[in-house]
């Protein structure tokens, strides 16, 4: 039986219950602000979908939906093996269930990265990228660039927050995992890695509609 | 929610152990430190450098609008408010009074040990420092021209400087901002000491709890806002360029949005300063405490709902704006409350005009006056009239610089004994203080007139019937630099040479003075068990109860 090396909590806290309880608040805090932060650019978003409804659906049909569709599986799927993760440490005293679904975990977000990497080649063949190689197409008039900046910088900054996110997952197997600190006494730190896991699918479940799902009838 | 109780620890019995200042003194224990006492006073002397950075540029402009034909070329005096402007925003007086004192005492009043998360509080300065040195280089490579409000398209299409670069450098800075309130906020609702229920926080926790919050939800906009203008500056193209659809009016409600807030960012802690200040000085509990917690929070969630009043002349429509004015007007009330209670504090109490008292009266002076003043500016058909003008410069320094910078330095001499075991030269406090009032008033009551005449904001240049008042600012401009530079100075000398501070020079009731001066690493030799509300004097006699209960007489 792997032994908990971490019976003792931070000098900060009283137990080791108050500290795991602190961190999910923490973790929650933080996606107060990265909600607000998406929000921003969501809402950016459909003030000018709003505005120029045509436009925009016409520049939208020119996204890949087989790639956002296949990308939304992937990354909800993800969610799951994660919540499985964490049900196994908070289940087994041996890691290896929980080790097993963190690395499901891991290659699905690799997976989804790759899709994404093959649709950004696809869309740079489609000439839909501004400045470097754009291309206006019809129906789209001069407000179609405003949607693929959109799409550049909202799928660009999701795409960060899942590699933090598989930094995360990789960090929690090569230490505190293998260091056996991580089991049914104490998993706090793995569910403050999915609670952000699960966000990050979140943002992907308002992104996928906003850009290939909206208009295209 | 939950409270925090170190029963399961064993008790460390009262020893003379080594204080925070003492008990490593490596180059390295500072640069690594996890205590937030250290860390406070690392974010002191990164905001310190940015205040006199940020001083040196308000001394240009202030030389070259001394004489009407101005000193300074018309591009660099540009340059010059701008980043006058971003430094002293984002480089101070944002992060000033939460950063080092919120570091410093919030867990000291609330008896816990650290922060919830000690290492994000390191890493929150580091991010700091890191985007001062992103500014620093902005500002060195030849700064940016468009004003700290960076409007678009000027920043994204005419402007020629770094904007490029001082946008990053926002958008960085904003990223310490949320680190410093998620922590805070976090730390206040999990590690009260037992016994420290909500409505015995002190008024300074709950000043920091509130402006925490507007950080944490106000910022994230600012942050994209800026992100989308940097984009737009590097790439040529973007979501406010209107050669392409794209509406300049969205960056200003974005950047109002948060950049309203920020001003309550601002002047929260500061209220929270004085409302310890001034119970401490004149020996009477505070008025209206619950009034006092409730004031601090409508005002964070009313700042969400005004920012278009910057607006009015900008083309927004006018049931917009009459919205908007209607708005502004709302948060007066709880402001009002504030200075209301503080006023009947002093109400038959017994009062010492001691240097914090002075910062602390001084605030609740220029704070009403910059208060007032906004109202005007919050009516429709004022604004419209003085819009852009020196009047409302006089307006947002009255409550930026005035109130919160005389609260910064309140609670830099009412903390001193606490963060250095050494007491400050009173005379030359008092002196510094009094020296920092008349020298606001000086500088900025001109530009009242100033802008009632019509005198643009942002002009290197004006007719020369209007140097008179020019003048009257400028010389008290010089007197405020003294004023500011003063306490450099002697405090500087008091930490070698002034006489030892006791654990409660000023007999005050909160946690923070119940552990020795300077405290021990993890502040406290026993986890203290709170059993009243804070602010327990009494004007009738020298007597006060701490927070855990004990009582003692001055
Ligand atoms: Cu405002």
């Amino acid at each position: 039986m792997p032994v908990d090396v971490r019976r003792v909590p931070e000098v900060q806290y009283a137990t080791l219950e108050q500290q795991g309880d602190t961190a999910q608040l923490g973790i929650w805090a933080f996606l107060v602000n990265e909600t607000i932060f998406f929000g921003a650019l969501i809402f950016t978003y459909y003030l000018y979908r709003m505005t120029y409804p045509r436009e925009f659906a016409a520049a939208a049909k020119d996204a890949v939906l087989w790639c956002g569709s296949l990308n939304f599986f992937i990354l909800l799927t993800s969610s799951l093996t994660i919540v499985l993760a964490i049900n196994a440490a908070a289940q087994d005293e041996r890691p290896n269930r929980m080790v097993r679904w963190l690395l499901v975990t891991l290659i699905l977000g690799v997976a989804f990265l790759g899709v994404k990497g093959y649709e950004y080649y696809l869309d740079f063949q489609d000439k839909v990228v501004p400045i470097v190689d754009f291309e206006v197409k019809p129906g789209e008039g001069s407000a179609g660039e405003l949607f693929w900046i959109f799409y550049w910088v909202a799928t660009g900054l999701h795409a960060i927050h899942l590699t933090v996110g598989i930094g995360l997952v990789l960090y929690m197997l090569l230490w505190p995992i293998r260091r056996g600190e991580i089991g049914p006494a104490y998993y706090a730190p793995l569910e403050v890695v999915g609670i952000y896991w699960s966000f990050v699918d979140t943002v992907w479940i308002f992104l996928f509609p906003a850009i290939y799902l909206v208009g295209r009838s | 929610m939950s409270t925090t109780t170190f029963d399961d620890t064993p008790r460390i019995e009262p020893t003379a152990r080594p204080s925070y200042l003492t008990e490593e003194n490596t180059v390295a224990s500072w640069l690594f430190t996890r205590d937030h006492k250290r860390i406070a006073l690392l974010f002191f002397a990164s905001i310190t450098f940015f205040f006199f950075v940020g001083g040196g540029a308000a001394a240009l402009i202030r030389m070259n609008l001394a004489t009407p034909e101005g000193l300074l070329q018309p591009s660099l005096y540009n340059r010059m408010f701008t980043m006058h402007g971003i430094i002293m925003v984002w480089f101070f007086l944002i992060p000033s009074i939460p950063t080092t004192f919120g570091n410093f005492f919030v867990p000291l009043m609330i008896g816990a040990r650290d922060l919830a998360f000690p290492r994000v509080n390191l890493l929150s300065w580091y991010v700091f420092n890191l985007s001062g040195l992103v500014v620093l280089y902005a500002l060195i490579m030849g700064a940016a021209d468009t004003g700290w409000t960076f409007y678009t398209p000027l920043s994204t299409v005419y402007a020629n400087g770094y904007v490029f670069a001082a946008a990053m450098a926002v958008f960085i800075n904003g990223f310490s901002s949320i680190m410093t309130a998620l922590n805070f906020i976090v730390t206040i609702h999990r590690l009260r000491a037992p016994g420290m229920t909500w409505m015995r926080l002190p008024l300074f926790v709950w000043a920091i709890y509130a402006v925490s919050v507007v950080m944490l939800t106000a910022t994230p906009v600012l942050a994209m806002d800026t992100f989308l203008l940097a984009v737009e500056r590097f790439i040529g193209i973007g979501l406010f360029d209107p050669r392409h659809g794209g509406d300049p009016l969205l960056w200003q409600h974005m950047f109002w949005f948060y950049s309203h807030p920020a001003v309550y960012i601002m002047i929260l802690p500061a209220m929270g300063v004085v409302s310890e200040i001034i119970p401490c000085y004149a020996r009477r509990p505070i008025f209206g405490y619950a009034g006092m917690t409730i004031a601090l929070m409508a005002i964070a969630i009313l700042s969400f709902f005004v920012w278009a009043h910057h607006m009015f002349v900008a083309g927004i429509s006018i049931y917009a704006g009459v919205a908007f004015s209607l708005l502004t007007f709302f948060v007066a009330v709880p402001s009002a409350i504030k200075v209301f209670n503080w006023t009947v504090s002093l109400h038959k109490g017994r009062i010492t005009f001691d240097a914090p008292m002075l910062y602390a009266l001084g605030f609740v002076l220029l704070f009403t006056l910059g208060g007032v003043t906004g109202l005007m500016l919050a009516t429709l058909a004022v604004d419209v009239s003085v819009h852009g003008t020196y009047f409302v410069i006089a307006h947002f320094h009255y409550i930026m610089v005035g109130a919160t910078v005389s609260a910064f330095f309140g609670a830099l001499h009412y903390w001193w004994p606490k963060m250095t075991g050494r007491l400050y030269p009173e005379m030359w406090a008092r002196f510094a203080a009094i020296l920092t009032y008349v020298g606001f008033n000086l500088t900025f009551f001109p530009q009242f007139v100033l802008g009632y005449l019509g005198m643009p904001r942002r002009s290197y240049t004006y007719p020369a019937e209007w140097q008179i008042w020019n003048v009257l600012s400028s010389a008290g401009a010089s007197i405020l630099a003294v004023a500011y530079l003063l306490p450099l100075l002697y405090l500087g000398w008091s930490i070698f040479r002034e006489r030892k501070a006791d654990a409660n020079p000023w007999a005050a009731t909160g946690l923070e003075w119940t552990t020795p001066s300077p405290p021990p690493t993890h502040n406290f030799e026993r986890t203290p068990r709170v059993s009243r509300g804070p602010y327990n004097y009494d004007p009738e006699n020298d007597r006060f109860i701490t927070q855990e209960g004990t009582p003692h007489a001055r």
